[in-house]
């Protein structure tokens, strides 16, 4: 079926003329009405303004215009990038009804390279949690929840980007685009058997996209094969003047480097991320994974981390104290959800501050709320120097750490969850439970470095296994390589899940 | 590291602009008590002479040039959104008496 083809196949049929974009747009389409009700990837599909696009691609490729290898090819997007008159929430009841008036750079670069919009993925509100469970819109109608695993309906999806993994896993779109501030691709990734890499901070233009922690925040492709991720990761990346922390350095041409020779570099294991509490079926299916590596001419070494262990931690004070600032332009005056707008009967006696503090509180789901008045409370006077400072501090130890280490391995392999996907309302109940399911994927984000998951195997429940590559400061190109030789050899990435 | 007090979590209520309720306050004060215990665990490390690390780019102080471009989003695009907006203004409530 067309929707099962992946940006190279969609894109070497539509070049030969096998196929249209229309063609591939509706079958996409047919897809989610068929089972969407069942996984509940998206939040909006955008099915007038596809077609559009998708016939404005085919116009073009009729006239000899095409605009890129990703003319006309369908890409869901996370519904934290801004789409310009497209209703976008971050799944949250605050932004029920935000109309953006203006596009995010990435999916401006996306749209400008011909691709087309087939829809808005769910995700964990405000992109804050593991599971997409903290969504405020029950996607899933059948079974009146957010998103459900393809691989398992019983079973999350991960987060905080659930909504574009499970649409790839699912074949409801071709590829989509997430966001990961410390973990929020490549966990739903590993949990959905797809493809995600995080990139280096900088490497992609943040402008457009809800702001979460602006210092880790960073926006990546989620894609059925590396090869795809290669692909759209060059049309996602540059600098933007809208984004100083964007980078100026050159976007390389991440697919032509693509081969299969011999792999000739060393890699490292971390024991750190193999310590206790690491499932004993994904340990297995990681040291296979490492065990293949090194078939294919790999050096692999023992290495260690032992300021890792605090990364959790630095974490969670530099990210709640960023969550409560960036969150603060939610005030019910300029936008979103406000009691001036959506109070009935409107109470005229309620001063500015009540309009700011209750709207914020009917607005808000429960974890942003936490996160808020965790953030509040570490930056706050008489505790900033005994939490987020040295935060801070520890965030230089880790940072040298991985500077260390890079100085004698190429690239790290781990895994990316300590465990495969857990069932619904597993963890709800007690948020640090839910903190600790991202132990092995936010050391990453404080320390800027690119990280993708990638399909490793499968439980004997038949539940998805992601490996981790870690690589250093702008190692993306080192991190593709290696992760498409892996798919050259192995099968997992082709699996698809059986949605009854 | 002791719990977090009720008032004490109303207090940062207060601060974050969130009106709580009480069966809120009570949630939250065990629950950031919690994380707080966790996140403590960072007074183990030694960080005498340590800088702290902002943001990994080693950059600071982006400078653009001072001048003036017409903005590409319109007035009347960004006042749609509000839930009152008159004659280029987002009309809130008064805040002298």
């Amino acid at each position: 079926m067309l929707y099962e083809l992946t940006i190279k196949s969609a894109s070497e049929k539509l070049a030969s003329g096998e196929i249209s974009s229309v063609e591939l747009t509706e079958s996409i389409l047919e897809r989610i009405k068929a089972v969407d009700s069942k996984v509940g990837a998206y939040i909006t599909v955008c099915e007038k303004e596809a077609l559009g696009m998708a016939r404005a691609s085919d116009e073009r490729r009729k006239s000899g215009k095409i605009l890129s290898e990703i003319d006309g090819i369908p890409i869901a997007v996370k519904d934290l990038y801004l789409t310009k008159g497209i209703r976008t929430t971050a799944a949250s009841k605050i932004l029920d009804d935000f109309i953006p008036p203006y596009e995010s750079t990435v999916t401006a670069h996306l749209w400008a390279a011909g691709a087309v919009l087939i829809g808005k993925t769910n995700l964990d509100q405000f992109a804050m949690g593991s599971s997409t469970e903290t969504s405020a819109y029950n996607t899933a109608t059948e079974y009146d929840s957010t998103t459900r695993n393809p691989w398992d309906l019983e079973r999350i999806p991960g987060g905080s980007s659930g909504g574009s993994a499970a649409a790839v896993a699912a074949d409801l779109c071709i590829a989509a685009v997430g966001t990961d501030t410390g973990g929020s691709i490549r966990q739903p990734a590993s949990l959905c058997s797809i493809t995600g890499l995080k990139p280096t901070y900088g490497r992609v233009s943040r402008y457009g996209i809800m702001a979460m922690a602006s210092s880790l925040d960073q926006a990546g492709p989620m894609t059925k094969t590396v090869e795809d991720a290669a692909i759209l990761l060059k049309y996602m990346s540059g600098h933007d003047k809208h984004d100083s922390t964007s980078s100026k350095r050159e976007v390389p041409e991440y697919s032509s480097g693509l081969g299969t020779r011999d792999l000739q570099l060393k890699v490292g294991v971390p024991k750190e991320f193999f310590g206790a509490g690491l499932d004993p079926e994904v340990d297995k299916i990681i040291r296979e994974a490492i065990d293949k590596y090194r078939e294919m001419g790999a050096e692999i070494v023992d290495v260690s981390l032992p300021l890792i262990k605090y990364a959790l931690a630095v974490y969670y004070i530099l990210m709640p104290v960023e969550v409560s600032s960036n969150l603060a332009r939610y005030d019910g005056i300029r936008y979103g959800y406000s009691v001036l707008k959506h109070q009935t009967p409107r109470n005229n006696n309620q001063t500015l501050d009540e309009v700011y503090s209750i709207s914020r509180a009917e607005g808000f789901g429960a974890e942003a709320k936490r996160r808020i008045m965790l953030g509040s409370y570490v930056s706050s006077a008489g505790y900033a120097d005994a939490y987020y400072k040295k935060a801070l501090k520890v965030r230089t130890l880790i940072k040298n750490e991985f500077d260390r280490i890079f100085e004698k391995v190429d690239l790290l392999i781990a895994p990316v969850a300590p465990s495969p996907a857990f069932k619904f309302g597993e963890k709800t109940a007690d948020p640090l439970s839910m903190y600790l399911s991202d132990v092995l994927t936010v050391p990453i984000n404080p320390a800027g470095l690119p990280a993708m998951s990638l399909p490793a195997g499968f439980t004997k429940e038949n539940l998805p296994v992601g490996l981790q590559l870690i690589g250093p400061m702008w190692g993306e190109q080192t991190i593709l390589n290696t992760g498409h030789a892996f798919q050259q050899v192995t099968n997992h990435h082709l699996q698809k899940p059986k949605i009854k | 590291m002791s719990k977090l007090s009720k008032d004490e979590v109303a207090h940062i209520a207060k601060l974050s602009r969130l009106k709580l309720s009480d069966e809120e306050i009570s949630r939250f004060s065990d629950q950031l008590s919690d994380v707080l215990e966790y996140v403590g665990q960072l007074g183990e490390v030694e960080t005498d002479n340590v800088e702290p690390l902002n943001n990994v780019t080693g950059l600071s102080n982006i400078y653009v040039e001072d001048k003036i471009e017409p903005s590409k989003i319109s007035a009347a695009d960004i006042g749609k959104n509000a839930p009152e907006f008159k004659d280029g203004f987002f009309v809130v409530p008064g805040v002298f008496e």
